[in-house]
C-alpha cells in the first residue's frame, strides 16, 4: 500500500453533541439515531438493548455503539448490494449510553434475514467510547437462530466458551420482542472483538 | 466480483491497552481480535448523500450564532479523503466536534472553568465532493486540562468521524495543529506509534489561508483503501 492509514484516537468524553445531538438534547440534527426501523419498514420488529462493562464491572455510560444491518430480506441499502433494500430503512442505527438512567444502549430494529445462505443472520456492531484509542468491531446473533448459528462461518470459527459473548437473549415483553445484549470489554466474559 | 477493503494496519494505530492513558486499562480489550473473512457486511455500509448536510453545517463560525460572531482565531481545515490506495474518497460523511478558543466544550459534561461561547457550538458535518475534498470553517480551539494525571492538559485538538465506502472503512480520530508544546506531553498523542505521529498535525498552508478571514491548515485522511481480491461468499 502507498499511504499510511490515519491513526485512529478515541472518541473522548464529549462526542455526543456531535455525534448524537438528538439523543442528547443538542440543537443539532442527527444523521442516525436508536429508531432504526419507520412506519413503512418491513420485517419483525425488536428491540435490541444492553450495557457495555469496563474491566472493573463497572458500567460505561459515554460509550457509544453503531449498528450496521441487512433488512428482513437479508439486503444492504449500499450499492455493493445488487438487490437494494427495503423501503425506509438504511440499517444504520447509532446510540449513546449516557441518556437511559441504566446506562442502556437501546435500538429500535427489525430482525435481519439471513445476508447468505451460509450465515446466520446478526448485526455489526462497533464500539467507542473514551479510554479506547481505536473503535473495535463485534457482532450480535440472535438465540432463537440455534440451528443457523452452528452452521454461520463466523461464529462457528469463534472458539466455543466464547461464543455465547455474541448471542442476544430474547425476551417477550408487554412492550415487544426485546433482544438483550450486554458488551464486556474485558474479564472472563470478554466479549469477541473481530479484526473486521 | 465486489472488492474487499485492506486490513487495518495496525502498525500505524495505537495500542487498545496504553497504561499512560489510564481509562484503557479497563476499557481496552485484552484478547487479540479475531481475524475475519470482509462479507458482504463488512465491505457494505451507511450511505450519507450530500442531504445530511444542511446550511452552514461546514462552517462553524456561523453555525452557531446567536447575537454576534464566536470570539477566537478563525481557522479554514480541509484536504482530501483517500484510500491507501491513493484514490480519492467521494462521499464520506465527515462529523466534527470541538471545544471553543477557551478550551471548552458545549457538552454538558464539560466541567472545565472556562466560558463557553454563546456564538460557538462546536460540532458540525460535511460530505466529501467527487474528489474526495472536504472544508470546515472554524474557530482554532484551545487546549484543556483533564484529570488523567497531575497538570494535564490536552493539545487542541478537532475530533473528526468519517464512514467512507464501508463499515471497514469507519475511522474516528483526532487532529492537532503544528508547533504545540502539548503534543510531546499528551497521552492520546503519544500512543500512536513514532513513525506515524505526524500523520495527525495539520500543516499550515497559506494556500489555503483565507486573506482577511482564516488562516488555513491542510489535513488528508488516509481510509483502508479497496484491494481487487474477490470476497468470501
Ligand atoms: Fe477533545
Amino acid at each position: 500500500m502507498a499511504l499510511r492509514q490515519t491513526p485512529s484516537q478515541t472518541v473522548g468524553p464529549y462526542f455526543a453533541y456531535g455525534l448524537t445531538p438528538r439523543q442528547y438534547g443538542y440543537d443539532l440534527a442527527s444523521i442516525a439515531d436508536g429508531t432504526m426501523a419507520r412506519a413503512d419498514t418491513g420485517g419483525e420488529r425488536i428491540r435490541v438493548e444492553g450495557r457495555v462493562f469496563d474491566g472493573a464491572g463497572a458500567v460505561v455510560g459515554d460509550a457509544m455503539i453503531e449498528l450496521w444491518q441487512a433488512d428482513s430480506l437479508g439486503r444492504y441499502a449500499h450499492p455493493a448490494d445488487p438487490r437494494g433494500s427495503n423501503a425506509g430503512f438504511t440499517g444504520f442505527g447509532r446510540f449513546g449510553t449516557g441518556t437511559d438512567p441504566q446506562q442502556r444502549f437501546v435500538f429500535d430494529t427489525i430482525k435481519p434475514g439471513r445476508v447468505s445462505a451460509g450465515e446466520a443472520p446478526y448485526l455489526n456492531v462497533i464500539v467507542f467510547m473514551r479510554g479506547l484509542l481505536a473503535h473495535v468491531y463485534t457482532r450480535l446473533y440472535f438465540d432463537d437462530e440455534a440451528a443457523a448459528n452452528a452452521a454461520d462461518p463466523v461464529l462457528s470459527g469463534v472458539p466455543a466458551e466464547r461464543r455465547d459473548t455474541l448471542v442476544a437473549r430474547r425476551e417477550t415483553t408487554q412492550t415487544g420482542i426485546v433482544y438483550r445484549f450486554d458488551i464486556r470489554m474485558q474479564g472472563d466474559r470478554e466479549t469477541v472483538f473481530f479484526d473486521v | 466480483m465486489t472488492e474487499t477493503y485492506g486490513a487495518r494496519d495496525w502498525s500505524s494505530q495505537p495500542p487498545l491497552i496504553h497504561p499512560d492513558y489510564k481509562s484503557t486499562l479497563l476499557r481496552g480489550p485484552t484478547k487479540k481480535p479475531l481475524p475475519l473473512k470482509q462479507s458482504l457486511s463488512e465491505v457494505t455500509g451507511p450511505v450519507h448523500g450530500a442531504e445530511c448536510v444542511t446550511g452552514h453545517d461546514a462552517d462553524l463560525t456561523r453555525n452557531g450564532r446567536r447575537n454576534g460572531e464566536p470570539l477566537g482565531e478563525r481557522i479554514v481545515v480541509g484536504g482530501r479523503v483517500l484510500g491507501d490506495d491513493g484514490r480519492p474518497v467521494p462521499n464520506a460523511l465527515i462529523e466534527i466536534w470541538q471545544s471553543n478558543a477557551a478550551g471548552r466544550y458545549v457538552h454538558g459534561a464539560d466541567q472545565h472553568d472556562a466560558p463557553l461561547d454563546p456564538n460557538f457550538f462546536g460540532g458540525g458535518r460535511c460530505v466529501t465532493d467527487a474528489d474526495g475534498r472536504y472544508a470546515f470553517r472554524t474557530i482554532k480551539p484551545g487546549a484543556y486540562p483533564w484529570p488523567n494525571h497531575h497538570n494535564g492538559w490536552r493539545p487542541a485538538h478537532i475530533h473528526f468521524s468519517l464512514f467512507g465506502p464501508s463499515f471497514a472503512t469507519r475511522l474516528v480520530t483526532q487532529i492537532y495543529f503544528p508547533g504545540d508544546p502539548l503534543l510531546a506531553l499528551d497521552p492520546i498523542f503519544l500512543g500512536v506509534p513514532a513513525d506515524c505521529r505526524d500523520l495527525l498535525v495539520a500543516k499550515f498552508s497559506i494556500d489555503r489561508t483565507e486573506p482577511a478571514f482564516a488562516l488555513g491548515y491542510d489535513f488528508d485522511f488516509v481510509l483502508r483503501g479497496r484491494h481487487a481480491t474477490p470476497m468470501e461468499s
